[in-house]
């Protein structure tokens, strides 16, 4: 039929999968709010025609307020604290409430909110109660271009989802495109406890894709390997998985096979997965956004080094941002950001 | 000195409710201390001594349904929203058949199903989840309303303030309970915080803010009654602030001693709140001494059936260090 050929092909960007994912739950389930700065904006202003101004830091709960209506799409004031708090004790007491902190850089705001009281008050409880709650925090720098960073500077492109990963307690995935952007979101939002989701800020392009309009779930803890290869494993983390995959595409021209591995949830990390490829390549590098002390890249590779040493024919390799601070003009922050080269050059040594 | 109409319109229950309460609260701490002294080990325990009318008079104002987010010193607060004691024991000893299943501890108990969110150490952040639970409470329609406990200390807290302001401008039907007991942990308040009253601050957002006399259970029944009331009308919130004192040190262990004198305690000891409230019931004909001398005898032996339940109560199975880290995928009951 022509309609089902039509919604094969449909394409939303990353923040329109966004957008329909939590669409669809809050109809489904009246438990459902959305919370945070500017998440539809102009908040009280309807009777001056003003309605929706934002729609969130990317845009993705824009139009909502309108289908739902203010008292399930909360316009919050500057208070991080007070807001993520009062989300947990709403899920504490009957609601699902998905809360926007506008960026990663402003969780130091609230991040008692975060690591002691949503990740731990089921175990501290004793299970006495589910904490169905979804954070979703736009991250990142852009660094694709000399000529052109996201240039928001060292206090608004941070990655640091390795502080979130780093507690228990806490599910945390960083969807890497559009179609997987809706399926974890969903997950989020149907999981009885906290879910961080990790939402890159420069995504837009190189996520957009196909999305089915039925609501469906990519199950949080799983990896996918979206590239199947075999000299070596490259594994990405959100906007990474696009650097590998980038790297994968030019090492293909020169005769070397690479596997992608998009790690998609950070905690818990779905080893196996990871495991498996290293196993049949024998070789690995992580490329993460993060900088590198205490990362996730470093996790995994001390994981894989741990698990699959027998199988190694080549140490562990990491491709992160330096050890600095995110800088601000547009050549120093393409040269903070891994970039496909660098992936390309660490392989080329590996296999040497 | 409360009104006559206050104690006139409480009934018979209701006193003979607020004098078990108060006392069993005593009678609880009196314990625990000392058990802490003769070395059982239970954490760090911070004693509710003194404060009993606070939370007593602001939970019978409340209804069974009705929420309550606590502080580190929450003994008080979750027995007069009636946690069972035994397991409140049991908690505290660490014991698989306490109210967190020994996962929690003093500084963490929590029985959500009689509408108690939680002990909560890190000060000033229980608040918060009360002023989520209003939100809930408003969103759901359901009528409940939630009372945030917190100290003098809490106060000067930016949470404090985050949840004052999203409480009034979405209306909902929270009430800010502050205890302020005159000290968090060694610092005086009148060094840290910058107004006469703590109620003051109520101004800055639009909410009523009164000061009571913390030691007075009629005064903060009365006060917290208004406040409730307000509050299911869908009018906002409210701030109470009573005026009340700890007997002991900030836990147990500290000697106040080095920072307060030996007068100021002996004078605050004299406005006793569960001998006020004796004094007050007998003098004017409302209870009488026997049967409040039945309550104090039923407390102890409770005590005593809450000590023997936490010292035969198996310890935590070795496996649930392992368990509640994530929530399951079970269907769970609504809260």
């Amino acid at each position: 039929m022509a309609s089902n050929v039509k919604e094969e092909v449909r394409e939303l960007t990353f923040s329109q999968a966004i957008n329909e994912a939590i669409r669809q739950e809050m109809r489904r389930d009246s438990n459902v709010i959305v919370m945070g700065e500017d998440i539809a904006g102009a908040a009280g202003r309807a009777h001056l025609g003003f309605v929706d101004a934002w729609g969130g830091a990317l845009r993705a709960t824009r139009g909502l307020i309108t289908e739902f209506g203010p008292e399930r799409v909360i316009d919050t004031p500057i208070s991080e604290m007070g807001f993520v708090g009062a989300a947990i004790g709403a899920a504490m007491t009957g609601l699902r409430p998905i809360v926007e902190i506008m960026f990663v850089d402003l969780i130091g705001c609230c991040y008692d909110q975060i690591m002691n009281q949503a990740a731990k008050m089921h175990y501290m409880l004793g299970g006495q109660i589910p904490l169905p709650l979804v954070i979703r925090i736009p991250f990142g720098s852009h660094g694709a271009k000399r000529s052109y960073g996201g240039s928001a500077g060292a206090q608004h492109s941070q990655t640091l989802y390795s502080v979130m990963a780093h507690i228990p307690g806490l599910k945390v995935v960083v969807p890497s495109t559009a179609y997987n952007a809706k399926g974890l979101t969903i997950a989020a939002i149907r999981d009885n406890g906290p879910v961080i989701v990790m939402e890159h800020k420069f995504l837009g392009s190189s996520a957009k894709g196909t999305v089915p309009e039925d609501p469906y779930t990519t199950p949080i803890g799983l990896a996918e390997v979206v590239r199947g290869g075999r000299d070596v494993t490259l594994c990405g983390i959100g906007r990474m998985t696009h650097v590998c995959l980038d790297a994968a595409e030019q090492l293909a021209a020169t005769g070397i096979d690479a596997e992608v591995v998009d790690v998609l949830t950070i905690a818990p990390l779905d080893e196996a997965t990871i495991l498996k490829s290293v196993m049949r390549t024998r070789r690995l590098v992580v490329v993460d956004e993060d900088t590198p002390t205490a990362s996730m890249a470093r996790d995994i590779a001390a994981r894989v080094a741990d698990k699959a040493f027998d199988w190694l024919d080549a140490p562990v390799k990491t491709v992160t941002a330096p050890e600095t601070p995110v800088p601000f003009a547009a050549v120093l922050e393409a040269d903070y950001t891994p970039q496909p080269e660098q992936v390309i050059a660490v392989v080329r040594k590996l296999l040497g | 000195m409360t009104t006559v109409e206050a104690h006139t319109s409480l009934t018979r229950e209701k006193l003979l409710w607020m004098y078990g309460r108060m006392t069993l609260i005593r009678k609880f701490e009196e314990r625990l201390k000392w058990l802490v002294e003769t070395g059982v080990p239970v954490g760090p325990v911070h004693l509710y001594i003194g404060q009993e009318a606070v939370a007593v008079g602001v939970c019978a104002a409340l209804e069974r349904t009705d929420w309550i987010a606590s502080t580190h010193r929450g003994h008080g607060h979750c027995i007069a929203k009636g946690v069972d004691v035994s397991r409140m024991m049991a908690e505290v000893y660490g014991k698989s058949t306490g109210t967190n299943r020994g996962k929690g501890g003093s500084m963490h108990i929590t029985d959500v199903s009689v509408g108690m969110l939680g002990v909560n150490p890190i000060v000033g952040i229980g608040v918060t989840h009360a002023v989520g639970a209003a939100l809930s409470a408003k969103i759901r329609r359901t009528n409940q309303v939630a009372a945030a406990f917190f100290g003098d200390g809490a106060a000067s807290t930016g949470a404090i303030h985050e949840a004052m302001n999203l409480a009034s401008i979405w209306k909902l039907p929270a009430i800010f309970v502050c205890e302020n007991n005159g000290y968090a942990d060694a610092t005086p308040v009148e060094y840290a915080v910058a107004a006469k009253n703590i109620s003051d601050r109520a101004a800055a957002y639009e909410m009523p803010g009164v000061t009571v006399d913390g030691q007075d259970v009629f005064a903060v029944w009365e006060a917290a009654s208004a406040a409730v009331r307000r509050a299911r009308r869908g009018e906002g919130p409210s701030l109470i602030e009573c005026k009340t004192y700890r007997y002991y040190g900030h836990h147990q262990g500290d000697n106040p001693l080095r920072y307060r004198t030996q007068e100021e305690e002996e004078v605050a000891r004299k406005r006793d709140c569960i001998k006020h409230f004796r004094d007050q019931v007998i003098h004017e004909g409302l209870l009488k001494t026997a049967e409040l001398d039945a309550i104090a005898e039923s407390n102890h032996a409770l005590l005593d059936e809450a000590v023997a339940f936490a010292e035969s109560s198996p310890l935590p199975d070795p496996a649930e260090l392992y368990t509640n880290v994530f929530v399951s995928d079970r269907q769970w009951l609504p809260t």
